[in-house]
């Protein structure tokens, strides 16, 4: 149902019966390696290229889900997914390997919370028993297509992030035991000029607090409604620019309930210089990490907002700044 | 030893003109090797390269910006030995190793390698 | 406020791009160059050392003695960068291992082996000069230019 200006209320409480997250090697040894269902150790996944890696990671995270549900590929009835692969081609191998109706997205960093939301849309308004909602990132993949050769030298300044080698995926369904999806914000894109791909937190900034802005608005809260915020993959530098922006529109937020994925996902001490990102970034950190704290009682209700910056390759030579945008979604533990 | 400290202390300087131009005028990489190589040519149009070259050695010899005085001093080579045309045909006389080995390597590397992430 | 030089920009845009400036981390430009003169320089000596020893174990003269040497470098900064250490160097050295020849057969050497899941022929014959190509191709053209200007300016009696 709509709610406000750009925001739905899901009245039945659509459940996430399942999820799957699965890393990398470098996820492996990061800060939340406890939080995975499969760790691989090589970035190949014994693949004949990086993108056919990211295919397999995304369907191991599909296949795990379902799973785990206690359920069988037939049972579901679609599959929303998205990567940051042209084409967004990992996601329509996935689905072909799964044979789901499919819906691809591309949201780039955002694709997870807008295919959750979509898939609790549809769950809530009887459109679908079991939706499964996936997103997939790979970095030497992603570093091929939009920046430069794996092994290439260039210097990574400190507001450059890490893209995260992983996928995350999320069963939705109309009843049963698991954290409820509650309200999502549709983000729109924000723009305010910024075109250095190195600093794609500072792009993504201003596209949070937008969709931040409008979910407060839309539902008549405010920050003390909710357990943990937690922004995409901001990083360090588009996370604190976030908190001076929200802070100088006088929105309160305290800074023990106001994280970022990208920040959450990686240890001081590994080279990630602002921090992780990348679709799976947000993917992994919420269906793993912050979802099992919410299983184990530790949050009651949590707003994911991930964000995206929607550049191409070519668009930055083309003279182009980085259209951005954030999509919001409102977990609560069951039973409250 | 002299030699090698001022072959040292040249290419490490020319490095540092690199690194100002990544990091103060934000250039690419690829932008500043092009502003390198061309200010390279340049300087050895104006005979000002190889004097540099024959003070520094490897210093000036090593760093990319030798490689636009390279392909000035084929061009201009050839030019006075066959004329006008001399001038497409001598590009790439003096750079040829750099090239050719470059591209061998790298393809033979191909064949060889994956990229280790 | 907008200034006339940023017209396609709005106000709002021009405020926050302040607003991002004064909020990103500072690149550590002396340290960086530090380091990039400490790599660089290093890598020169090496070329040095090699130009000597072409001299005097396999009769070169100093000026032929510059294409092994600049063919040595070349072999190991493909090994390198094959073997996967390369970018880790550089990251640490940034120009100083970008600027030296070793940075160009880098920059083909990294292309090539990572397109090899395109194939040989579309993917490493077709993507190899993706970074190196702006530099043969500025390196050409400004070399082509420079000569006919020196040329012309010679055969009007110039210097």
């Amino acid at each position: 149902m709509l709610q406000g200006r750009q925001s739905w209320v899901f009245v039945k409480q659509p459940v996430i019966i399942s999820t799957a997250v699965v890393g990398g090697p470098f996820e492996g040894a990061g800060a939340l390696a406890q939080d995975f269902d499969i760790l691989y150790e090589d970035i190949w996944l014994g693949q004949a290229s990086f993108e056919k890696a990211e295919k397999k990671m995304l369907e191991d995270a599909c296949e795990k889900a379902i799973q785990k549900a206690g359920l069988n590929k037939e049972d579901v009835h679609f599959f929303l997914s998205g990567d940051l692969m042209n084409q967004i081609i990992s996601s329509s191998f996935a689905a072909r390997t799964l044979g789901i109706p499919y819906l691809g997205l591309f949201g780039a960093c955002s694709t997870s919370m807008a295919g959750l939301s979509l898939a609790a849309f549809l769950i809530n308004a009887g459109g679908a028993g079991y939706v499964l909602s996936a997103v997939s990132s790979h970095n030497s993949a992603v570093n091929k297509q939009y920046r430069y050769p794996t092994e290439y030298g260039a210097q990574n300044p400190p507001t450059a992030q890490w893209t995260v080698t992983g996928a995350g995926a999320a069963l939705v369904a109309a009843n049963g035991n698991g954290p409820r999806v509650t309200g999502a914000t549709i983000g729109r894109i924000v723009d305010l000029g910024i075109s250095d791909p190195f600093n794609m937190g500072a792009a993504m900034a201003p596209a949070a607090v937008d969709t931040i802005k409008a979910h407060f608005r839309d539902f008549n809260v405010d920050a003390a409604h909710y357990d943990l915020i937690a922004t995409g993959d901001l990083g360090k530098v588009g996370h604190h620019i976030a908190g001076d922006l929200l802070q100088e529109q006088g929105i309160d937020i305290p800074p023990d309930k106001f994280t970022d994925c990208g920040l959450l996902i990686y240890k001081k001490d590994q080279p990630v210089m602002a921090g992780g990102s990348g679709c799976a970034c947000s993917a992994v950190v919420t269906y793993g990490h912050l979802l099992n704290r919410m299983r184990r009682g530790e949050l009651k209700r949590i707003l994911v907002v991930a964000t995206g910056a929607l550049l191409s390759p070519l668009s930055y030579q083309q003279k182009e700044s980085i259209p951005c945008i954030a999509h919001a979604v409102v977990m609560e533990r069951e039973g409250d | 030893m002299e030699k090698y400290l001022i072959a040292f202390v040249v290419g490490g300087t020319i490095c540092v003109i690199g690194q100002i131009l990544l990091d103060v005028f934000r250039l690419t990489p690829a932008h500043m090797t092009v502003a390198l190589v061309v200010t390279g040519a340049v300087l050895g149009g104006l005979g000002l390269y190889e004097p540099l070259v024959k003070f520094a050695g490897a210093g000036a010899s090593v760093p990319i910006s030798s490689f636009g005085n390279s392909l000035v001093k084929g061009a201009l080579f050839e030019a006075k030995t066959t004329g006008l045309v001399g001038v497409l045909t001598g590009i790439f006389e003096v750079t040829s190793a750099g090239i050719s080995s470059a591209i061998i390597f790298g393809f033979l590397a191909s064949l060889l390698f994956k990229p280790k992430g | 406020m907008s200034n006339q030089q940023n017209k396609n920009i709005s106000a709002a845009q021009q405020q926050y791009q302040q607003f991002a400036k004064e909020r990103e981390p500072k690149r550590p430009v002396l340290t960086n160059c530090l380091h990039a003169f400490i790599a660089g320089g290093l890598i020169c000596t090496l070329g040095q050392f090699f130009q000597w020893f072409y001299m005097t174990y396999f009769n070169f003269t100093e000026i032929t003695a510059g294409s092994p040497t600049q063919a040595t470098l070349i072999i190991i900064s493909a090994l390198l960068t094959s073997l996967g250490i390369y970018d880790h160097i550089a990251q640490w050295a940034g120009a100083g291992t970008i600027v030296p020849v070793t940075g160009f057969a880098n920059t083909i050497t990294s292309a090539a082996i990572e397109h090899r899941s395109e194939g040989y022929v579309l993917g490493v014959g077709g993507n190899m000069f993706k970074i190196a190509g702006p530099v043969i191709t500025f390196g050409v053209f400004s070399a082509f230019v420079v000569a006919i200007i020196k040329i012309t300016i010679q055969k009007l009696g110039g210097f």
